[in-house]
Protein backbone atom coordinates (compact mmCIF):
# COMPACT_ATOMS: atom_id res chain seq x y z
CA UNK A 1 0.00 0.00 0.00
CA UNK A 2 1.26 3.42 -0.57
CA UNK A 3 1.32 5.45 1.65
CA UNK A 4 -1.88 7.76 0.53
CA UNK A 5 -3.73 4.67 0.65
CA UNK A 6 -2.83 4.25 4.07
CA UNK A 7 -3.92 8.00 5.05
CA UNK A 8 -6.97 7.16 2.86
CA UNK A 9 -7.55 3.88 5.33
CA UNK A 10 -7.15 5.74 8.14
CA UNK A 11 -9.20 8.96 7.39
CA UNK A 12 -12.22 5.79 6.41
CA UNK A 13 -11.61 4.84 10.03
CA UNK A 14 -11.78 7.81 12.34
CA UNK A 15 -14.76 9.00 10.17
CA UNK A 16 -16.94 6.04 12.00
CA UNK A 17 -16.71 7.96 15.10
CA UNK A 18 -18.96 10.87 15.96
CA UNK A 19 -17.50 12.03 18.85
CA UNK A 20 -14.25 12.36 20.60
CA UNK A 21 -14.30 10.65 22.81
CA UNK A 22 -14.82 7.74 20.42
CA UNK A 23 -11.61 8.77 18.83
CA UNK A 24 -9.11 9.23 21.58
CA UNK A 25 -10.25 5.75 22.50
CA UNK A 26 -9.90 4.40 19.12
CA UNK A 27 -5.94 6.32 19.62
CA UNK A 28 -6.02 4.25 23.09
CA UNK A 29 -6.78 1.21 21.26
CA UNK A 30 -4.27 1.65 18.53
CA UNK A 31 -1.29 2.86 21.22
CA UNK A 32 -1.82 -0.33 22.47
CA UNK A 33 -0.86 -2.01 19.51
CA UNK A 34 2.40 -0.11 18.40
CA UNK A 35 4.96 -1.61 17.01
CA UNK A 36 7.25 -1.68 20.13
CA UNK A 37 10.99 -0.39 19.96
CA UNK A 38 13.45 -2.58 21.17
CA UNK A 39 14.48 -1.43 24.79
CA UNK A 40 17.89 -1.27 23.59
CA UNK A 41 17.37 1.74 21.28
CA UNK A 42 15.42 3.73 24.01
CA UNK A 43 18.59 5.71 24.79
CA UNK A 44 17.98 9.44 24.30
CA UNK A 45 19.50 9.74 20.79
CA UNK A 46 16.46 8.81 20.06
CA UNK A 47 14.11 10.76 22.38
CA UNK A 48 12.20 13.62 20.04
CA UNK A 49 12.50 16.81 21.86
CA UNK A 50 9.78 18.77 22.12
CA UNK A 51 7.38 16.50 23.46
CA UNK A 52 5.62 16.79 27.26
CA UNK A 53 5.66 12.84 27.00
CA UNK A 54 8.59 10.86 26.14
CA UNK A 55 8.95 9.51 23.21
CA UNK A 56 11.90 7.11 21.23
CA UNK A 57 11.92 6.35 17.41
CA UNK A 58 14.48 4.39 15.82
CA UNK A 59 14.62 3.87 12.33
CA UNK A 60 16.19 0.60 10.03
CA UNK A 61 16.54 0.09 6.72
CA UNK A 62 14.71 -3.48 5.24
CA UNK A 63 15.68 -3.63 1.60
CA UNK A 64 14.69 -0.40 0.16
CA UNK A 65 12.28 0.16 2.63
CA UNK A 66 12.26 2.37 5.79
CA UNK A 67 10.86 0.58 9.00
CA UNK A 68 10.19 2.29 11.94
CA UNK A 69 9.55 1.44 15.47
CA UNK A 70 8.49 3.71 18.51
CA UNK A 71 7.29 3.90 22.40
CA UNK A 72 6.09 6.66 24.31
CA UNK A 73 5.72 6.40 28.36
CA UNK A 74 2.06 8.52 27.86
CA UNK A 75 -0.53 6.33 25.83
CA UNK A 76 -1.92 8.78 23.51
CA UNK A 77 1.14 9.88 22.40
CA UNK A 78 1.68 6.74 21.99
CA UNK A 79 -1.70 6.32 19.72
CA UNK A 80 -0.55 8.98 17.45
CA UNK A 81 2.95 7.63 17.08
CA UNK A 82 1.19 4.59 16.31
CA UNK A 83 -0.77 6.21 13.88
CA UNK A 84 1.80 8.07 12.18
CA UNK A 85 3.60 5.06 11.66
CA UNK A 86 1.20 2.82 10.03
CA UNK A 87 1.12 5.29 7.49
CA UNK A 88 4.74 6.10 7.18
CA UNK A 89 6.80 2.92 8.06
CA UNK A 90 7.51 -0.06 5.18
CA UNK A 91 7.70 2.65 2.74
CA UNK A 92 10.54 3.75 0.52
CA UNK A 93 12.33 6.97 2.07
CA UNK A 94 11.71 9.24 -1.29
CA UNK A 95 8.17 8.55 -0.15
CA UNK A 96 8.47 9.80 3.33
CA UNK A 97 9.94 12.63 2.41
CA UNK A 98 7.81 13.49 -0.06
CA UNK A 99 4.34 12.63 1.94
CA UNK A 100 2.21 15.56 3.39
CA UNK A 101 0.82 15.08 6.46
CA UNK A 102 -2.83 16.02 5.54
CA UNK A 103 -4.42 13.09 7.01
CA UNK A 104 -3.82 13.99 10.80
CA UNK A 105 -6.74 17.57 10.08
CA UNK A 106 -8.78 15.08 8.78
CA UNK A 107 -8.87 12.61 11.22
CA UNK A 108 -9.67 15.57 13.82
CA UNK A 109 -6.09 15.13 15.45
CA UNK A 110 -5.76 18.96 13.68
CA UNK A 111 -5.32 20.60 17.53
CA UNK A 112 -2.76 18.16 17.62
CA UNK A 113 -0.50 19.99 14.65
CA UNK A 114 -0.06 23.35 16.36
CA UNK A 115 4.05 23.44 16.56
CA UNK A 116 3.42 24.82 20.03
CA UNK A 117 1.33 21.92 21.39
CA UNK A 118 3.40 20.15 24.02
CA UNK A 119 2.80 16.79 22.08
CA UNK A 120 5.62 17.39 19.99
CA UNK A 121 3.07 15.93 17.15
CA UNK A 122 4.95 18.33 14.48
CA UNK A 123 8.63 17.03 16.24
CA UNK A 124 7.50 14.06 15.22
CA UNK A 125 6.93 13.74 11.88
CA UNK A 126 9.96 16.29 11.21
CA UNK A 127 11.86 12.91 13.08
CA UNK A 128 10.63 10.68 10.73
CA UNK A 129 11.46 12.82 7.95
CA UNK A 130 14.38 13.37 9.05
CA UNK A 131 15.53 9.51 9.25
CA UNK A 132 13.77 9.26 5.79
CA UNK A 133 16.72 11.87 4.60
CA UNK A 134 19.48 10.14 5.96
CA UNK A 135 18.39 6.67 4.84
CA UNK A 136 17.83 8.23 1.02
CA UNK A 137 21.13 9.31 1.03
CA UNK A 138 22.45 6.04 1.81
CA UNK A 139 20.25 4.52 -0.81
CA UNK A 140 21.84 6.80 -3.35
CA UNK B 1 -23.76 21.61 54.42
CA UNK B 2 -21.45 23.59 55.57
CA UNK B 3 -19.78 24.37 52.35
CA UNK B 4 -22.95 25.75 50.71
CA UNK B 5 -23.39 28.14 53.55
CA UNK B 6 -19.77 29.19 52.78
CA UNK B 7 -20.35 29.35 49.17
CA UNK B 8 -23.45 31.44 49.91
CA UNK B 9 -21.84 33.86 52.12
CA UNK B 10 -19.04 34.12 49.69
CA UNK B 11 -21.66 35.16 46.80
CA UNK B 12 -19.11 32.98 44.36
CA UNK B 13 -22.05 33.58 41.83
CA UNK B 14 -21.71 37.24 41.77
CA UNK B 15 -18.02 36.99 41.67
CA UNK B 16 -18.16 35.26 38.65
CA UNK B 17 -20.30 37.31 36.75
CA UNK B 18 -17.29 39.80 36.96
CA UNK B 19 -15.28 37.41 34.66
CA UNK B 20 -16.47 37.41 31.21
CA UNK B 21 -14.20 34.22 30.58
CA UNK B 22 -15.91 31.90 32.72
CA UNK B 23 -18.85 31.85 30.53
CA UNK B 24 -16.93 30.59 27.40
CA UNK B 25 -17.08 27.13 26.67
CA UNK B 26 -14.24 24.85 25.82
CA UNK B 27 -14.68 21.99 22.73
CA UNK B 28 -17.97 22.08 23.74
CA UNK B 29 -18.15 21.77 27.52
CA UNK B 30 -18.38 24.67 29.94
CA UNK B 31 -14.85 26.19 30.75
CA UNK B 32 -13.60 24.65 33.99
CA UNK B 33 -10.47 26.53 34.86
CA UNK B 34 -8.37 24.98 37.33
CA UNK B 35 -4.54 26.44 35.75
CA UNK B 36 -5.02 29.64 38.38
CA UNK B 37 -1.54 28.72 39.57
CA UNK B 38 -0.42 29.55 36.41
CA UNK B 39 -2.47 32.60 35.48
CA UNK B 40 -5.53 33.79 37.04
CA UNK B 41 -8.30 35.44 35.43
CA UNK B 42 -9.33 38.97 34.90
CA UNK B 43 -12.05 39.99 36.19
CA UNK B 44 -13.79 43.67 34.59
CA UNK B 45 -13.01 45.87 37.04
CA UNK B 46 -9.29 45.61 35.77
CA UNK B 47 -9.68 45.27 32.00
CA UNK B 48 -12.02 48.85 32.65
CA UNK B 49 -8.33 50.20 33.95
CA UNK B 50 -6.77 49.22 31.14
CA UNK B 51 -9.69 50.24 28.34
CA UNK B 52 -9.49 53.53 30.60
CA UNK B 53 -6.15 53.78 30.12
CA UNK B 54 -5.41 53.51 26.70
CA UNK B 55 -8.73 55.43 26.10
CA UNK B 56 -7.88 58.65 28.28
CA UNK B 57 -4.75 59.48 29.21
CA UNK B 58 -2.04 57.30 27.42
CA UNK B 59 1.23 58.79 27.81
CA UNK B 60 4.58 58.61 29.04
CA UNK B 61 5.78 58.90 32.69
CA UNK B 62 7.73 61.13 34.45
CA UNK B 63 8.55 63.04 31.73
CA UNK B 64 6.14 65.27 29.89
CA UNK B 65 5.42 68.46 30.74
CA UNK B 66 1.61 68.04 29.36
CA UNK B 67 -1.67 67.02 30.86
CA UNK B 68 -1.55 63.30 29.94
CA UNK B 69 1.65 62.39 30.73
CA UNK B 70 1.12 64.08 34.33
CA UNK B 71 -2.19 62.16 34.48
CA UNK B 72 -0.51 58.83 33.92
CA UNK B 73 2.33 59.52 36.18
CA UNK B 74 -0.32 60.65 38.90
CA UNK B 75 -2.48 56.88 38.19
CA UNK B 76 0.80 54.98 37.77
CA UNK B 77 2.39 56.24 40.94
CA UNK B 78 -1.01 55.89 42.64
CA UNK B 79 -0.53 52.33 41.64
CA UNK B 80 2.72 52.31 43.65
CA UNK B 81 1.38 53.27 46.50
CA UNK B 82 -2.01 50.77 46.47
CA UNK B 83 0.86 48.05 46.28
CA UNK B 84 3.04 49.91 48.69
CA UNK B 85 -0.02 49.72 51.61
CA UNK B 86 -1.03 45.92 50.10
CA UNK B 87 2.37 44.76 51.20
CA UNK B 88 2.81 46.96 53.88
CA UNK B 89 6.04 48.52 53.12
CA UNK B 90 7.53 51.87 55.09
CA UNK B 91 8.41 53.78 51.90
CA UNK B 92 6.73 53.92 48.46
CA UNK B 93 9.73 53.59 46.85
CA UNK B 94 11.20 50.50 48.46
CA UNK B 95 8.13 48.93 45.68
CA UNK B 96 10.12 48.48 42.00
CA UNK B 97 8.14 47.35 39.09
CA UNK B 98 8.65 44.87 36.65
CA UNK B 99 7.80 42.41 34.12
CA UNK B 100 7.40 39.83 36.82
CA UNK B 101 8.55 37.77 39.56
CA UNK B 102 11.45 36.17 37.65
CA UNK B 103 12.70 39.68 36.66
CA UNK B 104 12.55 40.37 40.07
CA UNK B 105 14.72 37.76 40.79
CA UNK B 106 17.20 37.97 38.61
CA UNK B 107 17.52 42.10 39.59
CA UNK B 108 18.39 41.18 42.97
CA UNK B 109 20.69 38.00 41.56
CA UNK B 110 22.38 40.45 39.43
CA UNK B 111 22.85 43.02 42.54
CA UNK B 112 24.31 40.48 44.42
CA UNK B 113 27.01 39.25 41.88
CA UNK B 114 29.20 42.36 42.77
CA UNK B 115 28.37 41.84 46.57
CA UNK B 116 29.07 38.19 46.95
CA UNK B 117 32.73 36.72 47.22
CA UNK B 118 34.06 33.07 47.24
CA UNK B 119 33.49 31.33 50.07
CA UNK B 120 30.10 32.71 50.49
CA UNK B 121 26.85 30.62 50.46
CA UNK B 122 23.65 31.18 48.98
CA UNK B 123 21.00 28.52 50.48
CA UNK B 124 17.93 27.55 48.24
CA UNK B 125 14.98 25.60 49.24
CA UNK B 126 14.21 21.75 47.50
CA UNK B 127 11.14 23.09 46.04
CA UNK B 128 12.22 26.38 44.15
CA UNK B 129 10.57 27.41 40.61
CA UNK B 130 13.51 26.99 37.77
CA UNK B 131 13.31 31.14 38.25
CA UNK B 132 14.13 30.84 41.54
CA UNK B 133 17.21 28.40 41.17
CA UNK B 134 18.69 28.98 37.76
CA UNK B 135 19.96 32.89 38.72
CA UNK B 136 21.17 31.89 41.53
CA UNK B 137 23.44 28.99 39.98
CA UNK B 138 24.58 31.69 37.30
CA UNK B 139 25.51 34.47 40.15
CA UNK B 140 27.33 31.65 41.80
CA UNK B 141 29.43 30.81 38.79
CA UNK B 142 30.31 34.12 38.33
CA UNK B 143 31.29 34.81 41.64
CA UNK B 144 32.63 31.09 43.40
CA UNK B 145 30.22 31.33 45.95
CA UNK B 146 28.21 27.98 46.89
CA UNK B 147 24.68 26.77 46.02
CA UNK B 148 23.15 25.08 49.17
CA UNK B 149 19.65 23.08 49.25
CA UNK B 150 17.48 23.07 52.13
CA UNK B 151 15.52 19.64 52.02
CA UNK B 152 12.31 18.64 51.78
CA UNK B 153 10.10 15.73 53.15
CA UNK B 154 7.69 12.97 51.79
CA UNK B 155 4.42 15.88 52.68
CA UNK B 156 6.73 18.03 50.63
CA UNK B 157 7.65 19.99 53.86
CA UNK B 158 11.24 21.94 54.25
CA UNK B 159 13.20 19.93 56.90
CA UNK B 160 14.00 22.40 59.20
CA UNK B 161 16.17 21.14 61.60
CA UNK B 162 18.33 20.61 58.27
CA UNK B 163 18.15 24.26 57.21
CA UNK B 164 19.16 24.77 61.00
CA UNK B 165 22.17 22.75 60.38
CA UNK B 166 22.78 24.77 56.66
CA UNK B 167 22.77 28.03 57.69
CA UNK B 168 26.22 29.56 59.35
CA UNK B 169 28.16 32.27 59.05
CA UNK B 170 29.19 31.82 55.04
CA UNK B 171 25.67 32.04 54.67
CA UNK B 172 25.09 35.35 52.97
CA UNK B 173 21.63 34.84 51.09
CA UNK B 174 18.82 32.56 51.74
CA UNK B 175 15.73 32.40 49.02
CA UNK B 176 12.20 30.25 49.31
CA UNK B 177 9.58 30.38 48.29
CA UNK B 178 6.93 32.13 50.56
CA UNK B 179 4.51 28.66 48.59
CA UNK B 180 6.14 26.00 46.42
CA UNK B 181 3.92 26.59 42.85
CA UNK B 182 4.15 22.51 42.41
CA UNK B 183 2.75 21.29 45.53
CA UNK B 184 1.05 24.31 46.90
CA UNK B 185 2.63 24.29 50.58
CA UNK B 186 3.20 27.05 52.46
CA UNK B 187 6.77 27.33 54.05
CA UNK B 188 7.37 28.69 57.36
CA UNK B 189 8.98 32.06 56.33
CA UNK B 190 8.81 33.98 59.54
CA UNK B 191 11.18 31.63 60.85
CA UNK B 192 13.81 31.18 58.08
CA UNK B 193 13.92 34.84 57.98
CA UNK B 194 14.30 35.20 61.94
CA UNK B 195 16.70 32.49 61.98
CA UNK B 196 18.65 33.98 58.60
CA UNK B 197 18.86 37.56 59.91
CA UNK B 198 20.54 36.24 63.20
CA UNK B 199 22.85 34.61 61.21
CA UNK B 200 23.76 37.72 59.47
CA UNK B 201 22.40 36.86 55.83
CA UNK B 202 19.57 37.94 53.65
CA UNK B 203 16.72 36.81 52.52
CA UNK B 204 14.59 37.05 49.49
CA UNK B 205 10.91 35.46 49.43
CA UNK B 206 9.28 34.39 46.01
CA UNK B 207 6.09 35.50 46.83
CA UNK B 208 4.49 34.69 43.48
CA UNK B 209 2.27 31.68 44.69
CA UNK B 210 1.10 32.93 47.68
CA UNK B 211 0.37 36.40 47.10
CA UNK B 212 -3.06 35.75 45.66
CA UNK B 213 -3.94 33.56 48.89
CA UNK B 214 -1.84 35.33 51.63
CA UNK B 215 -1.56 38.77 52.07
CA UNK B 216 1.72 39.47 52.90
CA UNK B 217 3.52 42.06 55.50
CA UNK B 218 7.05 42.61 54.75
CA UNK B 219 7.94 44.98 57.93
CA UNK B 220 6.14 41.95 59.57
CA UNK B 221 7.89 39.52 58.06
CA UNK B 222 10.89 41.75 58.19
CA UNK B 223 11.87 40.27 54.66
CA UNK B 224 14.72 41.65 52.94
CA UNK B 225 12.77 41.16 49.43
CA UNK B 226 9.58 39.97 48.01
CA UNK B 227 9.15 39.17 44.12
CA UNK B 228 5.50 38.78 42.99
CA UNK B 229 3.64 38.70 39.48
CA UNK B 230 0.53 40.63 38.77
CA UNK B 231 -1.10 37.50 36.73
CA UNK B 232 -1.47 35.58 39.25
CA UNK B 233 -3.29 38.09 41.08
CA UNK B 234 -5.87 39.09 38.63
CA UNK B 235 -3.67 41.76 36.98
CA UNK B 236 -2.54 41.54 33.78
CA UNK B 237 0.46 39.55 32.07
CA UNK B 238 4.04 41.27 32.23
CA UNK B 239 4.23 43.04 35.34
CA UNK B 240 4.96 42.72 38.70
CA UNK B 241 6.77 43.84 41.85
CA UNK B 242 10.02 43.41 43.25
CA UNK B 243 9.64 45.03 47.29
CA UNK B 244 13.00 45.42 48.73
CA UNK B 245 13.63 47.17 52.30
CA UNK B 246 15.59 50.68 51.47
CA UNK B 247 18.72 50.13 52.53
CA UNK B 248 19.00 47.07 50.55
CA UNK B 249 17.64 48.68 47.75
CA UNK B 250 20.64 51.17 47.94
CA UNK B 251 23.15 48.89 48.10
CA UNK B 252 22.38 47.25 45.06
CA UNK B 253 23.46 48.25 41.85
CA UNK B 254 21.33 49.27 38.71
CA UNK B 255 20.35 46.48 36.88
CA UNK B 256 19.56 47.52 33.28
CA UNK B 257 21.02 51.19 31.89
CA UNK B 258 18.73 53.47 30.12
CA UNK B 259 16.42 56.14 30.28
CA UNK B 260 14.35 56.89 33.91
CA UNK B 261 17.00 55.31 35.72
CA UNK B 262 19.48 58.09 35.56
CA UNK B 263 20.00 61.74 37.25
CA UNK B 264 22.86 63.31 34.91
CA UNK B 265 24.43 61.79 31.64
CA UNK B 266 27.66 63.02 30.26
CA UNK B 267 30.56 60.46 28.34
CA UNK B 268 32.37 61.37 31.52
CA UNK B 269 30.18 59.95 34.15
CA UNK B 270 26.47 59.07 34.69
CA UNK B 271 24.67 59.30 38.08
CA UNK B 272 22.19 57.13 38.64
CA UNK B 273 18.39 58.75 40.00
CA UNK B 274 17.38 57.53 43.25
CA UNK B 275 14.40 55.28 44.50
CA UNK B 276 12.74 53.46 42.56
CA UNK B 277 13.73 54.80 39.36
CA UNK B 278 17.44 53.54 39.42
CA UNK B 279 15.84 50.20 38.82
CA UNK B 280 12.86 51.17 36.87
CA UNK B 281 14.52 51.91 33.17
CA UNK B 282 12.95 52.95 30.13
CA UNK B 283 9.34 52.90 29.70
CA UNK B 284 7.62 50.92 31.64
CA UNK B 285 4.50 48.74 31.44
CA UNK B 286 2.74 51.24 32.64
CA UNK B 287 -0.97 50.36 31.86
CA UNK B 288 0.01 47.25 33.53
CA UNK B 289 1.62 48.64 36.66
CA UNK B 290 -2.41 50.64 37.09
CA UNK B 291 -3.74 47.62 36.29
CA UNK B 292 -1.71 45.94 39.07
CA UNK B 293 -3.64 47.93 41.16
CA UNK B 294 -6.65 47.97 40.30
CA UNK B 295 -6.22 43.63 40.55
CA UNK B 296 -5.64 44.28 44.55
CA UNK B 297 -8.45 46.85 45.07
CA UNK B 298 -10.96 44.09 43.18
CA UNK B 299 -8.93 41.59 45.54
CA UNK B 300 -9.36 43.54 48.65
CA UNK B 301 -12.63 44.25 48.18
CA UNK B 302 -13.34 41.15 48.42
CA UNK B 303 -11.29 40.42 50.96
CA UNK B 304 -8.21 38.35 51.53
CA UNK B 305 -9.29 36.42 54.46
CA UNK B 306 -12.31 35.56 52.54
CA UNK B 307 -11.06 34.72 49.59
CA UNK B 308 -8.12 32.34 51.80
CA UNK B 309 -11.32 30.67 54.01
CA UNK B 310 -13.43 29.83 50.94
CA UNK B 311 -10.39 28.52 48.64
CA UNK B 312 -9.65 25.67 51.33
CA UNK B 313 -12.85 25.02 51.39
CA UNK B 314 -12.60 24.39 47.75
CA UNK B 315 -8.76 22.64 48.45
CA UNK B 316 -10.90 20.47 51.54
CA UNK B 317 -12.98 19.20 49.51
CA UNK B 318 -11.65 18.27 45.99
CA UNK B 319 -8.96 16.45 48.07
CA UNK B 320 -11.23 14.82 49.87
CA UNK B 321 -13.01 13.80 46.40
CA UNK B 322 -9.93 12.71 44.35
CA UNK B 323 -9.01 10.20 47.65
CA UNK B 324 -11.51 8.21 46.70
CA UNK B 325 -10.33 7.61 43.19
CA UNK B 326 -8.50 4.55 43.12
CA UNK B 327 -4.69 4.91 42.45
CA UNK B 328 -4.83 8.40 42.90
CA UNK B 329 -1.66 9.39 44.64
CA UNK B 330 -1.44 13.56 46.05
CA UNK B 331 1.74 15.19 45.91
CA UNK B 332 2.31 17.34 48.62
CA UNK B 333 0.34 17.43 51.92
CA UNK B 334 1.82 19.85 54.06
CA UNK B 335 -0.28 20.97 57.44
CA UNK B 336 -0.27 24.52 55.71
CA UNK B 337 -1.07 24.94 52.05
CA UNK B 338 -2.57 26.83 49.55
CA UNK B 339 -5.51 25.67 47.01
CA UNK B 340 -3.19 23.76 44.59
CA UNK B 341 -3.02 20.13 44.22
CA UNK B 342 -0.40 17.93 42.40
CA UNK B 343 -1.57 14.32 41.31
CA UNK B 344 -1.03 11.44 39.63
CA UNK B 345 -3.57 8.16 38.95
CA UNK B 346 -1.15 5.43 39.33
CA UNK B 347 -0.01 3.48 35.60
CA UNK B 348 -1.30 6.52 34.21
CA UNK B 349 1.08 9.61 32.54
CA UNK B 350 -0.09 13.05 33.49
CA UNK B 351 0.01 13.86 30.37
CA UNK B 352 -2.85 11.60 29.05
CA UNK B 353 -4.78 12.66 32.19
CA UNK B 354 -4.53 16.53 30.92
CA UNK B 355 -5.01 15.92 27.63
CA UNK B 356 -8.35 13.91 28.05
CA UNK B 357 -9.42 16.36 30.77
CA UNK B 358 -9.07 19.85 28.11
CA UNK B 359 -11.82 17.79 26.12
CA UNK B 360 -13.91 18.01 28.56
CA UNK B 361 -13.03 21.41 28.84
CA UNK B 362 -11.05 21.05 32.05
CA UNK B 363 -7.90 23.26 32.08
CA UNK B 364 -5.54 22.08 34.60
CA UNK B 365 -1.44 21.90 34.36
CA UNK B 366 0.61 19.02 33.46
CA UNK B 367 4.49 18.11 33.50
CA UNK B 368 6.98 19.27 36.10
CA UNK B 369 5.70 22.85 36.24
CA UNK B 370 8.92 24.47 36.54
CA UNK B 371 10.35 22.64 39.27
CA UNK B 372 12.41 19.44 38.21
CA UNK B 373 13.91 18.67 41.89
CA UNK B 374 10.66 18.49 42.98
CA UNK B 375 9.52 15.78 40.47
CA UNK B 376 13.14 14.34 41.07
CA UNK B 377 12.59 13.67 44.34
CA UNK B 378 9.00 11.91 44.12
CA UNK B 379 11.02 10.03 40.84
CA UNK B 380 8.26 11.44 38.67
CA UNK B 381 7.85 12.68 35.13
CA UNK B 382 5.58 15.50 36.28
CA UNK B 383 1.98 15.33 37.94
CA UNK B 384 -1.27 16.77 37.27
CA UNK B 385 -1.68 19.91 38.84
CA UNK B 386 -5.19 22.07 39.59
CA UNK B 387 -5.03 24.82 41.42
CA UNK B 388 -8.25 26.98 42.80
CA UNK B 389 -9.06 30.74 42.77
CA UNK B 390 -12.40 32.61 44.29
CA UNK B 391 -14.29 32.37 41.14
CA UNK B 392 -14.28 28.66 41.04
CA UNK B 393 -17.46 26.68 42.85
CA UNK B 394 -18.16 23.31 44.30
CA UNK B 395 -19.90 22.20 41.32
CA UNK B 396 -16.95 23.33 38.64
CA UNK B 397 -14.90 20.76 41.07
CA UNK B 398 -18.03 17.95 40.54
CA UNK B 399 -17.19 18.02 37.02
CA UNK B 400 -13.35 17.87 37.23
CA UNK B 401 -13.83 14.34 39.65
CA UNK B 402 -16.28 13.11 36.98
CA UNK B 403 -13.64 14.44 34.06
CA UNK B 404 -10.83 12.57 35.77
CA UNK B 405 -13.00 9.63 36.64
CA UNK B 406 -14.36 9.32 32.66
CA UNK B 407 -10.06 9.86 31.50
CA UNK B 408 -9.30 7.05 34.17
CA UNK B 409 -11.22 4.82 32.64
CA UNK B 410 -10.93 5.70 29.19
CA UNK B 411 -7.31 5.28 29.68
CA UNK B 412 -7.02 2.19 31.22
Amino acid sequence: MTIQEKQQEVIDEFSMFDDWMQRYEYMIELGKSLPLIDEKYKIDENLIKGCQSKVWVHAELEGDRLVFTADSDAIITKGIVAILIRVFSDQHPAEIIEADTQFIDEIGLKEHLSPTRANGLVSMIKQLKMYAVAYQTQLN
Amino acid sequence: MSQQTQAKTFEVEKIREDFPILNRKVNGYPLVYFDNAATAQTPKQVMDAIVDYYSNYNANIHRGVHSLSQEATDKYEQARIKIQKHFNAEKAHEIIFTSGTTHGINLVANGFSSLLSEGDEILVSAMEHHSNIVPWQMLCEKTGAKLKVIPMDENGELIYSEFEKLIGPATTLVFLNHVSNALGTVNPIKRIIDKAHSAGAAVLIDGAQAAPHIKADVQELDVDFYVVSAHKMCGPTGVGVLYGKEEWLEKLPPYQGGGEMIATVSFEKTTYAGLPHKFEAGTPNICGGIAFGAALDYMNNIGFKEIAAYEHELLDYATTKLKEIEGMKIYGEAAEKTAVISFNIEGLHPYDLGTLLDKMGIAVRTGHHCAQPVMDFFKIPGTVRASFSFYNTFHEIDLFIEGVKKAKMMLQ
